[in-house]
């Protein structure tokens, strides 16, 4: 008797109504309006035919087969198939030196990646590899990816087209977004740790401390871009020494400081937490022995709250590259900008442009950090 | 020599400590015994200035522990206590390492001096120095914790309750390591216990104390005979008076010479440990066994019993 694997029969399932149902393909006369659907078979029968197979293959294994590697492989063949099929009809669809036609991956290209993914994933997860392994596997996998794109075969593509559009932008916006995202971690890191230390030790400021950055979280963060807005206004001009360096109601600074706020309280959430934790028999045990105030926090007390602080930190990390996005609104720059620049145009091209990597980059932060937090927590809990 | 003058300790209205005064022999052992929350710990505490004295000092060796910042001091004063603190991120080594390296010892001497402690304690270098505390039992543990307390070779050792997690086994095979290692180096040991077995086989003296107070400070066997408050016979237990009193002797020291047909008992063993041989085999007599595996005499039941009459 074979065993039937619940989560492959899922998968298979929603990748084969996608593909009868919707197209693989879409067809667009320019960027902005509305695609028609093109199958893959009439476009191309043998490279159809053959996707066709490889992934009814990948179902088949993801049904019956229990070997994570073998899983795993599986996927990843079906994502190459599907990616250079879709590539390949892109390049006939598209007539020689016509730069207004678009031809986007369609919703049945989108579902049946997504189900290749989770399948991807959750072979991963099974396989169990350690920290190192796991970003390790990230890198290769962004690699591949970058030189898959980098290599012109999928320039015919909507999403392509649209960054060859905005090559220099994007790099722009990369940078700014990035910048953005860690520059007020790090500023966050650098107040919310002695913050939190401090809270630690006195449970009286901890309850002030906690409840009003709980108050800084519930405000909705369009909503905290505009309280920010009017008070740096006012000190642009009051001050043009600050405006000078670049201090206005609207752009970076608002953004900066509003994520600067946001990050505080998981940090000094988890810094609190993760000082508790700590045995007060070791802490009693280390001034016991001699340890200076100074020496027990460097020495004990902060490296084992290191893992519960480094979740704090990864929370903040993925939740800014996120929220930088909606910076974008203020004049925050970012990947935003090409989201809300791509809504108001109704070019879906751009906004997926914006918002594709933004997804890659939290995930990409998530795995770094998450492999961090388990090589610092060398004590089983 | 270390000397409580008159040492009190209150937390807002209640006196935890109330007007201790104590001189400690130097190279002896000391146990405090008392019930829960009867102030053990934090007299111990005060020693180290883990807590610092409401009113009253402490002298080590005829200097205020006060002279010298609080962290230099403990430095020189070994500390264990229960549930042992070991830190759990580090390994066995660097955890014993831990004084040593704040008192800035070279690598080479530390790495010999750990290796020297687990030797000392049983526990194969090669194998234990490099695990970590949560893949040790513990009993072993136990060890860890009192050889990190004696890195650094101190004159002074403080534990409290330091066998408290350990079963009967493991823990009598613990004090005769802390009682051998406490002879050899002549450290000098200030132990807390609420086990009055485990502070009479220990103490070269026993403290008792109550509500705060310190009772009675004095050699056991004038503990059971000359007990100095009705609380000190009821927490010894006046009942077993005898059986206490004849397990504070060994069959060793009342040897007398001569062969006899009878068990035999190893010279080591306490009297206690002897009568209930006898008791068992039914004989009037036990062969004694010296230290090398020969017979070195023997003792009757009737010098046993003599023995443990002295209390009445
Ligand atoms: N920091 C403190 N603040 C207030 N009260 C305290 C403090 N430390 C100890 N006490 C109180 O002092 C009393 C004595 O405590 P201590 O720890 O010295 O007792 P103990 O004899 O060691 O007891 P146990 O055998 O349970 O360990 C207890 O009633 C305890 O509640
Ligand atoms: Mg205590």
């Amino acid at each position: 008797m074979q065993r039937i694997d619940r989560l492959g029969v899922l998968l298979s399932f929603v990748g084969a109504l996608a593909l009868t149902l919707l197209p693989l393909l879409v067809f667009k006369a320019n960027r902005i309006v509305p695609g028609e659907p093109r199958a893959l078979l009439d476009l191309l029968p043998t490279a159809a035919l053959a996707l066709y197979s490889t992934l009814a293959a990948a179902a088949a294994v993801a049904v019956f087969v229990q070997s994570p590697r073998v899983r795993l492989l599986a996927a990843l063949i079906g994502i190459a198939a599907l990616a250079v099929a879709v590539a390949a009809a892109a390049d006939i669809l598209t007539p020689a030196d016509n730069r207004v036609v678009r031809v986007a991956p369609g919703a049945g290209f989108w579902i049946v990646l997504i189900a290749l993914g989770l399948l991807a994933t959750d072979a991963l997860t099974r396989l169990r590899p350690g920290p190192v392994l796991r970003v390790a596997t990230l890198a290769v996998f962004l690699a591949a990816t970058l030189a898959a794109l980098g290599s012109g075969f999928f320039d015919d593509l909507s999403i392509m087209r649209e960054y060859a559009v905005n090559a220099t932008r994007f790099a722009h916006e990369a940078r700014r977004h990035l910048l953005l995202a860690l520059g007020s971690l790090a500023a966050a890191v650098i107040v919310a740790l002695p913050l939190g230390v401090l809270c630690h030790r006195q449970p009286r400021l901890r309850n002030a401390v906690l409840g009003a950055l709980n108050v800084v979280q519930t405000i909705p963060s369009i909503a905290l871009f505009g309280i920010l807005m009017a008070p740096l206004a006012a000190m642009a001009l009051a001050f043009p020494a600050l405006a000078a360096l670049g201090l206005s109601g609207i752009g970076a600074a608002p953004a900066a400081i509003a994520l600067f706020l946001y990050s505080l309280l998981p940090i000094v959430g988890n810094t609190v937490v993760g000082l508790g934790r700590v045995s007060p028999a070791a802490v009693d045990a280390a001034r016991g022995m001699g340890l200076t105030d100074g020496q027990i926090l460097r020495q004990i007390e902060l490296p084992l709250a290191l893992p519960t602080i480094l979740t704090g930190i990864r929370i903040v990390l993925v939740q800014n590259i996120g929220m930088v996005t909606i910076a974008a609104l203020i004049g925050g720059g970012g990947f935003g900008a090409f989201v809300f620049q791509g809504i108001g145009q109704t070019a879906i091209d751009l906004v997926l442009l914006g918002a594709i990597p933004t997804v890659v980059l939290a995930f990409s932060a998530s795995v770094v950090l998450d492999a961090l937090t388990d090589l610092t927590r060398r004590v089983p809990r | 020599m270390i000397q409580l003058e008159s040492l009190c300790k209150r937390y807002g209205e209640s006196t935890v400590v109330d007007d201790v005064s104590m001189v400690i022999e130097p190279r002896t052992m000391t146990t405090i015994v008392g019930t829960s929350g009867s102030g053990k710990s934090t007299l111990l505490r005060m020693i180290n200035r883990l807590v610092e004295p409401t009113s009253g000092r402490v002298l080590i060796d005829g200097n205020a522990t006060t002279a010298e910042p609080a962290h230099l001091l403990r430095r020189r004063i070994g500390y264990a206590i229960q549930g042992l603190g070991l830190f759990p991120h580090r390994t066995v080594a660097d955890n014993i390492a831990t004084v040593p390296r704040l008192l800035g010892w070279s690598d080479e001497r530390v790495r010999e001096r750990v290796t020297e402690l687990l030797e000392l304690f049983q526990l194969d270098p090669g194998l234990y120095a490099t695990k970590f505390p949560h893949e040790l039992s513990g009993g072993q543990q136990q060890r860890v914790g009192v050889a990190r307390a004696l890195a650094a070779k101190p004159n002074v050792l403080l534990m409290d309750e330091p066998f408290g997690a350990l079963d009967p086994i493991i823990r009598a095979k613990a004090q005769d390591d802390l009682l051998g290692i406490q002879r050899r180096f002549g450290t000098t040991v200030i132990l807390v216990t609420h086990d009055i077995d485990e502070a009479f086989r220990l103490g070269d003296r026993v403290a008792v104390m109550s509500q705060g107070r310190l009772l009675q400070h004095d050699r056991p066997a004038v503990l059971l005979t000359q007990p100095a408050d009705p609380f000190v016979s009821q927490l010894i237990g006046a009942g077993d008076k005898s059986l206490k009193l004849l397990s504070l002797t060994t069959a060793g020291e009342i040897v007398e010479p001569g062969k006899v047909d009878g068990p035999a008992v190893p010279w080591s063993v306490t009297l206690r440990d002897v009568l209930a041989e006898l008791v068992w085999s039914g004989a009037a007599a036990a062969t004694v066994v010296g230290p090398d595996g020969g017979p070195i005499g023997h003792v009757t039941l009737a010098s046993i019993l003599t023995r443990g009459r002295q209390a009445a």
